[in-house]
């Protein structure tokens, strides 16, 4: 197994977010489209961290790390999205425009 | 992890094909119900490869706290948004769909071109499978303790902040002299348009 294949496949699964992130509507699927590029980037460092530096794995502890934030970041953006439903009874990201002008 | 070569090929396809047909899933599907749970699939998927790097107690993290939590949590959310509403057509969606997916698959031909073309300078010593938590444990303890301590309390601001925004304001007067039977269980809740007219009359008073 080579470190390529790690780094290419997190890469194909970042564009994917990426997609997911800029079209998707709902916004609930942009939350999980988050997901989607935070785990690409948990796979390239667990990559780098098995290949270039097995003996001090500082990569894992990064990824430990990222996944803390992950799952605060997806208990405060499900709250912001939950608010703002009950506000404005949409979930449409192109109707969400409360702070612009 | 000991496994011979031909193994970890065969893995490593069928978690591949799992982990980019299930991306595809979660971006393309148009009932977000199945995207969740094709989501929980891309979790589990990604937790085999940690197996296969290596990363025993990471990829234990990654099912508890993704499979176990977020996932959960992206399923109450849409349980709870769970209105069907035909998204009005914006001017020019095709058009957007198609010039984001050349901007994405330009980004992995960037991204796929660094790749192969950087020598990258593999470590000869054989991997820490044996005791990774204890590594992990030092690093957690000794040089990346700020780090952890932060973390801790990111949680807790993460928490508080989750159940401001999301906490609904109660009527405890309404609650205590209502006393039909309810047919429908819902939370009682503070009427939106009344919130502005009490505070004005609470200000004319």
């Amino acid at each position: 197994m080579q470190l390529q294949y790690f780094l290419l496949l997190a890469a194909a699964l970042f564009c994917i977010g990426i997609f997911g992130l800029i079209t998707s509507r709902n916004a609930v699927r942009v939350l999980m489209s988050i997901e989607l590029l935070l785990n690409a980037v948990n796979l390239n460092l667990m990559a780098f961290s098995n290949y270039l530096d097995s003996t001090l794995i500082k990569g894992q502890v990064f990824t430990v790390f990222v996944i803390t934030v992950a799952a605060a970041e997806a208990a405060v953006g499900l709250a912001i999205v939950l608010a703002i439903y009950r506000n404005r009874d949409t979930v449409d990201m192109e109707q969400f425009n409360l702070l612009k002008w | 992890m000991n496994l011979a070569e031909g193994v970890q090929i065969v893995s490593f396809a069928i978690l591949a094909a799992m982990m980019i047909g299930g991306a595809l899933g979660v971006v393309l599907f148009s009932n977000i119900v199945y995207s969740a749970f094709l989501l929980g699939g891309v979790f589990v998927s990604m937790a085999g490869f940690y197996l296969l790097l290596n990363g025993d107690f990471v990829a234990a993290a990654q099912l508890l706290v993704y499979v176990g939590a977020i996932n959960v949590l992206i399923l109450f959310a849409i349980m709870l948004v769970n209105k069907r509403e035909d998204f009005s057509p914006s001017a020019n969606a095709g058009l957007r769909k198609l010039f984001t997916g050349l901007v994405s698959m330009g980004l992995f031909a960037l991204l796929s071109t660094m790749v192969l073309v950087t020598p990258w300078s593999y470590s000869d010593t054989p991997a820490a499978s044996q005791n990774s938590i204890v590594i992990i444990g030092e690093h957690l303890f000794s040089d990346f303790l700020l780090p952890f301590e932060l973390a801790s309390v990111l949680l807790l601001i993460a928490m508080v902040g989750a159940i401001i925004l999301a906490r609904r304001e109660y009527l405890p007067d309404q609650l205590s002299t209502s006393k039909l039977p309810q047919t429908i269980f819902t939370l009682p809740e503070r009427p939106r348009e009344l919130v502005s007219t009490t505070s004005i009359t609470d200000r004319n008073r």
